[in-house]
């Protein structure tokens, strides 16, 4: 097996005492980063981008592949122990994840987590490493249109099926796309969107539009709001598990596993879903629906497992296709950028030492966390308690530090205090953050693939019109906008209105929207 | 930057008298979202402009040239502005970010950010002259007292620990450009 031999020749790579000890530090700081309240596997990543700058690229990929794995892990502590989420993909896991705790079974929560997601996130990483190859193969044939339109596809799903309003999806979506045009025109080098201001000439980095939408922007956000009584803190041992604890979650690692991992590798899948598929899935599955809503363990086992296996699928589109369907990695793909590799579907070809040491080292980060928090739990738990007046003031030190050291110019912090401002408007209006993000980067591109098509056929708008994929990622595209027409059209004949949000509040299937409304009654009910 | 300008300054100034859609008191229509949709427009006329003003250098290498992108961009972003205008008159609102730090129901704390912004105006202003060391503690001791810490002496201190610390790990261990300012050759 080719893969087999790569994955090998990654680890080869990465297992020398330095790099090993650039993982230990990496999964360490990612959850220690992770564990604090408000701050989700995303922002960990955006706020220690500028660590990685002074070091080689397959260094810093070893170090980032620990902070990713690290600030995931951290992030479930946080919902765990204090019932609040950072992130819309931990959501579940703290629906019976606190009511775990509070019942005095945190411990086991957080082993069945931690566990859970050392099984689900080395899972998943396998299925990288047999599924990331063939998607390369099939995608280094694929000619300008066809790319052009699975970008496309990846836009309809961040702003369409994903989130709550389409009408604010696009609207973040155009913001993105917008602030990815800023900058000299690739080909003609003519300035567009600059003002005449020159430190813009080069574009905003998109470090700088990260670190502000998610770090400075939700600051800012929380400071406008800030809680002044500090929430309640689960006080937690080592996390341990006894027989019947293990008997009733390793079915549930394996099937959330097996959920989470497809949808994260599709252009348009995310967390979400499969985290709340895997939820339903337990509920019904289970020996003890009666404790559902009240701490049962498999609804804790199987969506963190299917939310890191689902991160690990995401890591598919972004190495093989240069697409990020998550936050994390529309980051990581910046970083790529930062160090100068361009990624997409020569990625692999191009630089397949540094694709298997990244491979490599989420295996080994995801060991290195299993065996470094659970003895470290109830030390990550300390930190719950920080001050927040010291924790977000630290944020916004970070960020400045990381925006600062990109470019080593004062105007990118002016440009970071605007982006920052932008970001409180966008949550203050419930726009969300993601589909700028993924405008941002993928903006740029959808130009150039589309400049590309009609330069093959001389500027006829034919050359927009490629082969089957193409079509076949139109068809899916027009589906997703149609879909909602026709349920709307089906429930208006039902004459059961389910009351979303707005008129354009029409979300993904029925079943979804009806999963969402029970888990959101059972876990009001405390 | 300029073009970020119009909806940050319709946020600031209309979100201020209707900023408390929060709890169940969701029947009151938030208009604020309004200023939103005129910011939007604003930008997609701004865009639109200034892909007017881009000359036309289409060649046979790039049949397409700079300006399509831009003009559709600034189209969409107005037909956007317009559909979301609709979609709040109908009732339509987005929820605001929860989490665990924040308390939705109460209205927007004017002063706090009106203190970070400031922080972070003196940092962006004394980071080359000063250096990062005093800048950055600086900034960290006024973005704690911004968020309500009151012991001015331990958050001089941190943030002076906190911004040594970087400076000798990132700037000196791994080379990240961050500014010695006047205390070149003493750090």
């Amino acid at each position: 097996m080719d893969n087999i031999t790569s994955l090998l020749g990654g680890f080869s790579d990465v297992l020398s005492p330095i790099n090993l000890l650039i993982a230990l530090l990496g999964v360490t700081v990612g959850t220690a980063v992770g564990v604090l309240p408000g701050i989700g596997p995303a922002m960990t990543v955006a706020l220690l981008l500028p660590i990685t700058y002074g070091l080689e690229p397959i260094q810093g990929l070893i170090l980032f592949a620990g902070i990713l794995y690290g600030g995931m892990y951290g992030g479930s502590t946080t919902s765990i122990l204090l019932n609040t989420p950072g992130e819309s993909s931990s959501v579940v896991t703290a629906i019976e994840g606190n009511k775990m705790a509070k019942s005095g079974r945190a411990a086991q929560a957080l082993a069945t987590s931690a566990i859970g997601s050392f099984v689900a996130g080395t899972l998943g990483t396998l299925g990288i490493v047999f599924l990331m190859p063939p998607v390369v193969k099939f995608a280094v044939s694929l000619g300008a249109p066809e790319y052009l339109a699975i970008i496309l596809l990846t836009f309809t799903g961040v702003t369409a099926v994903l989130g709550a309003s389409r009408i604010r999806g696009l609207t973040a979506l155009l913001l993105g796309l917008t602030i990815g045009v800023v900058g000299i025109d690739f080909v003609t080098g003519q300035q567009r969107l600059t003002g005449g201001v020159p430190q813009l000439a080069d574009g905003i980095d998109i470090v700088v539009v990260a670190v502000g939408i998610f770090a400075v922007g939700e600051a800012l956000w929380v400071a406008a709001h800030l809680r002044r009584k500090a929430g309640e803190v689960i006080p937690v041992g080592r996390p341990w598990m006894g027989r019947s604890d293990w008997a009733r979650s390793w079915k549930p690692w394996l099937r959330g596993a097996a959920l989470g991992f497809p949808f994260g590798a599709l252009p348009a899948g995310g967390a979400e879903i499969p985290t709340l598929l895997s939820y339903t899935a337990e509920k019904k599955l289970s020996k003890h629906p009666e404790e559902f809503g009240h701490g049962a363990i498999e609804g804790v086992a199987g969506p963190e497992a299917a939310n890191n296996a689902s991160a690990a699928g995401t890591l598919v589109p972004m190495l093989a296709l240069g697409l990020p369907t998550n936050a994390t990695a529309a980051i990581m793909l910046a970083a790529l950028q930062g160090w100068g590799i361009e990624p997409g579907p020569l990625l692999l070809n191009k630089e397949p030492e540094l694709v298997w040491a990244l491979i490599a080292s989420l295996f080994i980060g995801n060991t290195m966390l299993l065996l470094l928090n659970l003895p470290l739990a109830p030390a990550w738990a300390k930190l719950l308690q920080i001050p927040r007046p010291y924790l977000y003031a630290g944020i916004l030190f970070f960020a400045s530090m990381g925006a600062y050291a990109v470019n080593s110019q004062p105007f990118d912090l002016w440009l970071l205090l605007v982006l920052g401002l932008l970001g409180f408007a966008m949550r203050r209006f419930g726009l969300p953050v993601l589909p700028l993000i993924v405008g941002v980067i993928l903006g740029p591109l959808v130009e150039r693939q589309g400049r590309r098509s009609l330069q093959l056929t001389g500027g006829d708008l034919n050359g927009l019109i490629g082969g089957p994929v193409a079509w076949v990622c139109y068809f899916l595209i027009v589906l997703a906008l149609v879909w909602p027409l026709i349920s709307l059209v089906r429930r208006r004949r039902g004459g059961s209105d389910k009351g979303g949000r707005g008129p354009d509040g029409g979300r993904g299937p029925d079943d979804l929207a009806n999963v969402k409304a029970g888990t959101s009654i059972n876990s009001s009910e405390a | 930057m300029s073009e970020q300008h119009p909806e940050i300054r319709v946020g600031d100034g209309a979100v201020a008298p209707a900023a408390a859609p929060a709890g169940g008191g969701r029947q009151v229509k938030d208009r604020a979202q309004y200023g939103l949709c005129a910011a939007l427009a604003l930008l997609g006329a701004y865009v639109l402009f200034d892909a007017i003003g881009i000359a036309d250098v289409a060649t046979s290498n790039d049949p397409l040239g700079p300006k399509p992108m831009p003009i559709l961009l600034g189209v969409l972003l107005i037909i956007v502005s317009a559909f979301y205008a609709v979609d709040v008159s109908k009732g339509g609102t987005g929820d605001a970010e929860e989490g665990e730090d924040i308390d939705l129901s109460t209205p927007v704390d004017w002063r706090t950010i009106g203190l970070l912004i400031a922080a972070f105006a003196v940092n962006a202003l004394l980071i080359e002259p000063l250096g990062w060391v005093i800048s950055g503690a600086l900034l960290f001791a006024g973005c704690a007292f911004a968020l309500g810490n009151r012991h001015h002496i331990r958050g001089l201190a941190i943030g002076a620990v906190l911004s040594l610390v970087t400076f000798y790990a990132f700037a000196i261990g791994l080379g990240v450009n961050l500014p010695a300012g006047i205390l070149q050759g003493i750090l």
